[in-house]
C-alpha cells in the first residue's frame, strides 16, 4: 500500500516532468551534437531563430521563421488532439495519419467540385475534411464497440487504406497532367492570405490558425466542462465503472473516435488549402500521425500541453533547415523529439527520481514525514 | 528459547511515508506468530523485507541468530523462508506435482524424473496430513487444496519458516478449521509460522503470540493467551471497537426486490445462476452467503445490469426491470454498492467530487444543458464527506486512488445511500477494510434498513452475514440451498450448506 | 523554486554562449571566391544512389574545381516531407546563396512560389520544365535518346543470343515516362525488327514488389531483357533478374537515371545489361559553371541529350560486347548530330 504513494504527484508535477523530460532531450541533442564535432551553441541558436526569427550570431530577424514556426506545429498540434482525444477514453488511435490523409482527400474535392465566394468555400472545406476524418474515426470505433476489434490494428490497416484511396483518386480522378498532383485550387478555397505572408516576411503563414485555436478550445470545453466529456473520460479512465454507473459506453467509444478523427481530417484539410494549394498522391505517410502522438505523450494529453508541445515540435521541425544548413545533421532534430518522447514515456521513472531528490531535500531539512502529508 | 526470526529496529522510508518506524519483530522457533494490523499499518512492508522483496533503510536481520542481508527471495529461500501468497502462483493445466518441482525439477540424466518428486510430494503431503493428490490438475482441485499445494510446495524447499499472507480470505469456516489444524501439525513438526491477517478470532484460535503495528509503528507484542480480542483491537485501532452490530429487530414490510427463476450465464457461457428466486422486503436485510465463485458475482451483476439475463425476471416494487439498461434500473430505485469498488465503484483517477457524481453527474443541478457546474459537483462532494467522514488528503480534490480502501469505500456507501435506492443491492462492503471502517460502513447499512430500504447484501465474511442480516439465503453452485433466520442459524450450519451438504428450506 | 532557477540559468547560458558563437564565425569568410551553392534535396538523402546522390555530385564536383568549401559554399538541406520543401527553399535564399538547385519535379510548385517569394534569387530545377519564372532555370533530359540507345543494345543482346521477347516496365503511365518507353521501342525495332516488346506500368515508383511481380509476369512471358523507368519499382525487377541469372535461367536488366551495374551484382556478375543514365551531376554541373561565369540561363529550359552528354550508357558496360558497344555509340552519333530523330511519343 505504501510503496503505492511513490507515483503520486503533488500540485504543480504535471508540468515539471515535461519540463524536465525537455532539458534532458536538449542535454541529449548536444551531447550528440558534441560527437559529430559541432558546437551545440549553433544548434541553440537555430532553435532561438527557429522559434523567434532571432538570429543571434548574426544579429539579424526574420519573422518568417515565426511562420514556418506555425505552419509546422498546426498539422501536428490537431493529430496531437485527435490522439489525445481518443486517448482520455481509452482508446490508443493510431489512425490519425490515415484520418489526416481522407480529410485530406474530402477538402481537396470540395476545394475542385464546389464553386462558391471565399466566406462558404472555405468553412466548406473545412467542415468537409472533419466530416470526412469523422467518417474514417467512426469505422474503427464501431468495430471495437460493436464486436470488440482492437482499435489499433483497425486503425493501422486504415492508414494504408486511406493512402491507396488518396492515391487512386488524385491520380485517376483529379490528377493534372503529371497525375501526382490536382490542378491548383480556386482562391476562394484557400487559407491562404498574402497579408499574412507579408507580416511574416514571405511564410506560408494562413488563416489555418484560427480553426486550430478554436479546435485547442473545443478540445478543453467539450472534455473538462461537459458531461460528454464527463463520460468520455469515465470511459477512459475505467470502462467498467463507466458501465457500472450506467454509461453508454459503446456510443461513447464510436463518439470519440468521430471527433478524433474531426481533428485530423481538420489537420488534412488546413495541409491542402494552407501549405499547399493542390491536392497531392503521396509516396508513403508523412508522420503526421506519429507526430501527433509524440505531441499529445508530451502534451499529456492536455489542451494546453498539446499547444505547447506542438510548438515545441514545430519549432524543432522550423529549425532544422538552419541547423543542416549549419552542418548540424537533420537527424538531431528528429533525436531530441525522440528522446523528450522518451522522458515523458519514462514519467514514472521521473517521477520517482524527483520525490528521491525531495526525500534527500527534506531529510535535509530534517523535516519529519508526517502521517498527514503521507495521505493516510 | 531462542528466537529464529529477529527483525530489529526496522526502518524503511518510502517518498512521503515512513512505511516501518523502528519496528522490532522477534519470532521464537517452533510457534505461531501472528502479525496484526490495519491496512496500511506496514505488514506487508516488513514481510516482504524479510523476504528480500525490499531492503530497509535502517535496522537488522537475524536468522537463527546470525547476522543476515537478504538482497532477493532467493537469499530468502536458501535461508528457509517461504512464502504462502495471498494470490496463488499455480500454473493450472498442470499437476500439483509439476506444480511443486517448477524451478527445480528433478532430472535422471537428461530426462525430468516426475516419479521420484511424486513420491516425495506424496510424503510430505502425509507427513502434515494434508491429503493432497501429487497427480491432481490444478483446475479441479478446490481452493483450499491449491492452497496446501502452495504450502507443499514450500515444504518441499525444506523451508523452516512459514510466512502465510492473509491465509484465511478464500476459505469456508469448514476449511479454515482444517487450515488451522494443518498449521499446528507443521509446528509440531518443528517449523515455524509468521501469520499476517487483521482476523482476531484467527489469532485467538491458532496463535501463540501477537504482534501489533498501527501506521508503521510497533504497538506491541503479547501473548495470545493472555489477551482479549478486544484488547488486540484496541492495540491496532488505537481505540475501543464494538464487535457486534448494534441493531434492533426488522420490521419487514411488503416485498420490494423480487427475483424470479432466474438464470444468468457466466464467463465460462455455462449457467453460473439457475432459476434462482429470492424476495427481499422493505425494512430488511437479505445476507448473501456462499463460496467465492458460486454464482454471486453474475446473480449480482445481473440484477444490477452489468450482465445480460437469459430468463426469468426481476422486479422492483412491481417495476420489472428484467431487460432495462443500467441506468433505467438505477432510476427505477435500485441502488448498486459494487463489489469490487476498484474496478466498478470508483473511477481511481477521478477527484472524489467527480466520482460522487458518476450517475448524476448529466441532470441538474451538476450540470445544465451537457455543460457541467463544478461550484455544485464541489458542494455536492463536500456535504457527502462531511456527512459520512470520508477521510482524504485534498477533500473533494483528492484522487480518488490516493486515499485508503475504507475511505473509497465510504465514499462510495455515501453516494449509493445519498440517491435513496429503494432496492440495495450491496456486494462486499467491507472487503478488505479495516476494523474501524467495518463498523461504521455495518451501522450505515443498518440505518438504511431502518429506514425501510430493502437490502440484499452479498458476503465472502461469514462474521458480517451472521452480525448484520435478518435472513440469510445461502448460494451454491447458482442454486439457493437454503434461506434462515439470522438469529436461529449458525456458523456451523451455514458452512454445510455452503459446502453444497445440506439443503433447507426457508 | 529550484527547477525554475536551473530553467533560468540554462535559457542565460544558451543566449550567453550564442553571443560568443557570432565572433568565432566572423574570421574565415574573406580568402574564398563569393560563389555558393546549395542543394534542396527531396524525401531523400543525398546517398539515395539517383537523383539526390547524383545532383550532388555534380555539386561537389563543381565545388572542388573551384576551390569551395564543403558545408560552407556549397552544401544540402534534406527534405523530411513535401511541406518542408519551401521552407528549405527560403531558408537558403534567406542566406542569399548564388545558386539554389532542387531535383525532380515535385519540386514544381514550391520552386515557383520561392522564385516569387525571393525574385533576386538564382535558382535551377531539375527534369521538369514547367517552372516558367525569369529567376529559374530549367534543366530536362532527352530520355528517349538515351533509351533508345539502350533499346539498341537490347535488340542487338537478344538478336545475338537468339531470343524474341524483351520488356519494358514504367511506373505511373504519364508523358514523361512514356518517353522512356518510347524511345526504347524504336531503339529495338531498330536493330531487331521482328523483336516483341511486352509493355507493363506499375502504376508506383516505390513498390519493389510490384516491380518483381511485373517482372516475374515478363519473364515467364519470355523476356529476356527488360528496361526500367519505375525508380523504387524497378529495383524489384532488377531483383528478379539477378535471382534468376544466379540460379542459371540468365535473364537481363537494364537500369536507369544512373549506372545500376552494382545492383544487380551476383557473385562476380551483374544481371544489369547496362543504364539509360540521366546526367544530373552534368546538368548541375553545368548550371553551376554558367552562373558563375555571369551566364545564368534564368528562364530557359535546358535539354541535357546526347548532344551535350546529358544522357547516354555507362562508360563501362562489362556485359555488353564491344560489337555492341560500338554500334550503339553509332547510333550516338547520328542522333547528336540530328542524323536521326528520335520520337517522344510510343507508337500506338
Amino acid at each position: 500500500m505504501a510503496n503505492r504513494k511513490l507515483g503520486d504527484a503533488r500540485k504543480g508535477d504535471a508540468l515539471l516532468v515535461p519540463i524536465v523530460a525537455v532539458l534532458l532531450g536538449f542535454v541529449v541533442g548536444s551531447v550528440v551534437v558534441m560527437i559529430t564535432g559541432k558546437s551545440p551553441l549553433v544548434m541553440f541558436n537555430a532553435m532561438l531563430q527557429g522559434l523567434t526569427g532571432l538570429n543571434v550570431a548574426r544579429g539579424s530577424f526574420n519573422p518568417r521563421y515565426i511562420g514556418e514556426l506555425v505552419i509546422q506545429a498546426m498539422p501536428i498540434i490537431l493529430t496531437a488532439l485527435c490522439f489525445g482525444f481518443a486517448a482520455r477514453t481509452g482508446l490508443f488511435n493510431i489512425g490519425a495519419e490515415g484520418q489526416l490523409m481522407i480529410g485530406s482527400l474530402a477538402a481537396t474535392t470540395v476545394a475542385l467540385l464546389v464553386k462558391a465566394p471565399a466566406f462558404i468555400h472555405i468553412p466548406l472545406v473545412l467542415v468537409a475534411g472533419m466530416a470526412a476524418g469523422a467518417l474514417w474515426g467512426a469505422i474503427p470505433g464501431y468495430l471495437k464497440a460493436r464486436f470488440n476489434v482492437h482499435e489499433v490494428v483497425v486503425t493501422i490497416m486504415l492508414n494504408y487504406v486511406a493512402l491507396h484511396m488518396n492515391n487512386l483518386l488524385i491520380l485517376n480522378v483529379f490528377g493534372s497532367f503529371d497525375k501526382v498532383k490536382t490542378a491548383p485550387f480556386p482562391q476562394s478555397a484557400l487559407l491562404k492570405d498574402p497579408w499574412l505572408e507579408s507580416i511574416t516576411n514571405g511564410s506560408r503563414l494562413n488563416w489555418g490558425f484560427i480553426p486550430v485555436l478554436i479546435a485547442i478550445v473545443v478540445y478543453w470545453f467539450v472534455i473538462e466542462k461537459t458531461t460528454f466529456g464527463y463520460g468520455l473520460r469515465a470511459v477512459g479512465y475505467n470502462k467498467d465503472a463507466a458501465k457500472y454507473a450506467g454509461m453508454k459506453v459503446n456510443r461513447n467509444i464510436v463518439l470519440s473516435m468521430m471527433i478524433a478523427g474531426a481533428f485530423a481530417g481538420l489537420a488534412g484539410a488546413v495541409i491542402t488549402t494552407g501549405t499547399f494549394n493542390f491536392g497531392r498522391a503521396l509516396s508513403a505517410a508523412e508522420g503526421y500521425g506519429f507526430d501527433g502522438m509524440a505531441v499529445a505523450l508530451v502534451g499529456s494529453n492536455q489542451a494546453l500541453g498539446i499547444l505547447l508541445a506542438g510548438l515545441l515540435f514545430g519549432m524543432l521541425k522550423a529549425a532544422g533547415p538552419l541547423m543542416q544548413s549549419n552542418g548540424i545533421p537533420k537527424e538531431i532534430g528528429g533525436i531530441i523529439q525522440a528522446s523528450i518522447v522518451l522522458f515523458v514515456a519514462m514519467k514514472y521513472g521521473l517521477e520517482r527520481l524527483i520525490a528521491m531528490l525531495r526525500l534527500r531535500r527534506d531529510k535535509a531539512s530534517s523535516l519529519p514525514v508526517t502521517g498527514e502529508e503521507a495521505g493516510v | 528459547m531462542a528466537f529464529i526470526i529477529e527483525m530489529l529496529n526496522i526502518v524503511k522510508d518510502f517518498p512521503g511515508i515512513r512505511a516501518n518506524d523502528d519496528v522490532t519483530l522477534q519470532v521464537e522457533k517452533g510457534s505461531i506468530h501472528a502479525l496484526l494490523g490495519e491496512n496500511g499499518a506496514g505488514k506487508s512492508t516488513l514481510m516482504s523485507i524479510l523476504f528480500g522483496l525490499y531492503s530497509p533503510d535502517g535496522g537488522s536481520i537475524r536468522i537463527r541468530g546470525e547476522t543476515v542481508r537478504i538482497s532477493d527471495p532467493n537469499v530468502a529461500n536458501e535461508l528457509g523462508i517461504g512464502m504462502v501468497h495471498q494470490h496463488f502462483k499455480l500454473v493450472h493445466n498442470f499437476t500439483v506435482t509439476e506444480n511443486i518441482i517448477l524451478g527445480l525439477e528433478p532430472k535422471k540424466g537428461p530426462v525430468l524424473d516426475i516419479k521420484s518428486a511424486a513420491v516425495k510430494v506424496a510424503e510430505l503431503s502425509k507427513l502434515y496430513g494434508l491429503d493432497v493428490d501429487p497427480f491432481a490438475k490444478i483446475e479441479d482441485i478446490s481452493v483450499s487444496m491449491q492452497q496446501r499445494v502452495e504450502i507443499l510446495k514450500m515444504l518441499y524447499r525444506d523451508a523452516e519458516i512459514l510466512i502465510f499472507d492473509e491465509p484465511t480470505a478464500v476459505l469456508t469456516p469448514q476449511e479454515i478449521h482444517e487450515l488451522m489444524g494443518i498449521m499446528r501439525r507443521l509446528v509440531e513438526e518443528g517449523k515455524t509460522i509468521l501469520l499476517i491477517t487483521h482476523k482476531l478470532k484467527e489469532i485467538k484460535a491458532v496463535a501463540d503470540t501477537c504482534t501489533v503495528l498501527r501506521r508503521g509503528k510497533l504497538i506491541g507484542t503479547v501473548p495470545v493467551a493472555g489477551t482479549s480480542e478486544a484488547s488486540m483491537a484496541e492495540m491496532m485501532v488505537g481505540r475501543e471497537v464494538s464487535f457486534s452490530v448494534d441493531k434492533g429487530p426488522s420490521h419487514p414490510g411488503e416485498v420490494v426486490l423480487d427475483i424470479k427463476d432466474l438464470c444468468v450465464k457466466n464467463a465460462k457461457g455455462l449457467l453460473g445462476v439457475k432459476n434462482l428466486s429470492l424476495s427481499v422486503r422493505e425494512g430488511e436485510i437479505l445476507g448473501l452467503c456462499g463460496i467465492d465463485g458460486n454464482g454471486q458475482t453474475e446473480l449480482i451483476q445481473a440484477l444490477t445490469g452489468l450482465a445480460p439475463i437469459e430468463s426469468g425476471s426481476v422486479t422492483v416494487r412491481g417495476v420489472d426491470i428484467t431487460d432495462l439498461p443500467v441506468k433505467q434500473r438505477l432510476d427505477s430505485g435500485l441502488g448498486h454498492i459494487p463489489e469490487d469498488r476498484h474496478r466498478h465503484g470508483l473511477v481511481l483517477d477521478f477527484r472524489l467530487d467527480e466520482n460522487m457524481v458518476i450517475h448524476s453527474y448529466g441532470s441538474e443541478p451538476f450540470s445544465r444543458h451537457g455543460i457541467l457546474d463544478y461550484g455544485a459537483i464541489r458542494k455536492n462532494a463536500e456535504r457527502l464527506i462531511d456527512e459520512f467522514d470520508v477521510r482524504s488528503g485534498r477533500g473533494a480534490d483528492t484522487k480518488a486512488r490516493s486515499m485508503s480502501g475504507g475511505n473509497q469505500q465510504k465514499a462510495i456507501l455515501a453516494r449509493e445511500i445519498d440517491r435513496s435506492p429503494i432496492a440495495f443491492v450491496i456486494a462486499q462492503p467491507t472487503r478488505g477494510l479495516d476494523v474501524g471502517a467495518i463498523e461504521y460502513i455495518h451501522k450505515r447499512i443498518v440505518a438504511e434498513r431502518d429506514k425501510g430500504k430493502a437490502i440484499l447484501l452479498a458476503s465472502l465474511e461469514l462474521d458480517e452475514i451472521l452480525d448484520v442480516s435478518d435472513r440469510i439465503a445461502v448460494i451454491y453452485g447458482g442454486e439457493i440451498v437454503g434461506v434462515v433466520d439470522a438469529d436461529k442459524t449458525d456458523e456451523n450450519e451455514l458452512g454445510l450448506m455452503m459446502s453444497g451438504s445440506v439443503r433447507k428450506a426457508g | 523554486m529550484k527547477y525554475r532557477t536551473f530553467f533560468a540559468v540554462l535559457l542565460i547560458a544558451a543566449l550567453a554562449f550564442t553571443g560568443c558563437a557570432k565572433e568565432e564565425k566572423a574570421a574565415p569568410v574573406a580568402a574564398k571566391p563569393v560563389f555558393k551553392v546549395g542543394l534542396v534535396t527531396d524525401l531523400g538523402g543525398i546517398d539515395d544512389k539517383s537523383f539526390n546522390q547524383g545532383t550532388w555530385e555534380g555539386v561537389i564536383r563543381f565545388g572542388e574545381e573551384n576551390g569551395l568549401v564543403k558545408g560552407t559554399d556549397y552544401k544540402y538541406l534534406q527534405s523530411g516531407a513535401e511541406a518542408d520543401y519551401v521552407p528549405n527553399l527560403s531558408t537558403f535564399a534567406d542566406e542569399k546563396l548564388d545558386l539554389i538547385v532542387a531535383p525532380g519535379f515535385l519540386f514544381a510548385n514550391a520552386m515557383g512560389e520561392v522564385a516569387e517569394k525571393y525574385p533576386q534569387q538564382k535558382l535551377m530545377i531539375i527534369d521538369d520544365s514547367s517552372v516558367q519564372k525569369p529567376n529559374v532555370v530549367c534543366a530536362v533530359f532527352a530520355e528517349h535518346e538515351g533509351s533508345y540507345l539502350v533499346g539498341v543494345a537490347t535488340g542487338l543482346k537478344a538478336k545475338a543470343d537468339g531470343k524474341k521477347v524483351v520488356g519494358f516496365i514504367g511506373g505511373m503511365q504519364f508523358p514523361l515516362i512514356e518517353k522512356f518507353q518510347a524511345g526504347f521501342e524504336q531503339g529495338v525495332k531498330a536493330v531487331y525488327p521482328e523483336a516483341k516488346i511486352l509493355v507493363d506500368y506499375a502504376g508506383d515508383f516505390g513498390a519493389p514488389d510490384k516491380g518483381q511481380a511485373l517482372a516475374q509476369k515478363q519473364f515467364n512471358a519470355g523476356a529476356y531483357i527488360i528496361f526500367h523507368a519505375a525508380g523504387g519499382t524497378g529495383n524489384g525487377m532488377i531483383k528478379e533478374a539477378k535471382e534468376r541469372s544466379e540460379k542459371g535461367d540468365v535473364r537481363w536488366a537494364i537500369g536507369v537515371d544512373k549506372d545500376q551495374y552494382s545492383d544487380g551484382l551476383y557473385g562476380d556478375k551483374s544481371a544489369v545489361l547496362t543504364s539509360m543514365m540521366k546526367r544530373v551531376d552534368v546538368a548541375a554541373y553545368e548550371v553551376a559553371k554558367m552562373t558563375l561565369a555571369g551566364q545564368f540561363p534564368g528562364g530557359q529550359t535546358l535539354v541535357f541529350s546526347l548532344k551535350n552528354n546529358g544522357v547516354g550508357i555507362p562508360n563501362e558496360n562489362p556485359n555488353l560486347s564491344a560489337d555492341i558497344v560500338a554500334s550503339v555509340n553509332e547510333y550516338a552519333k547520328k542522333i547528336a548530330s540530328g542524323e536521326l530523330v528520335v520520337s517522344e511519343i510510343p507508337a500506338k
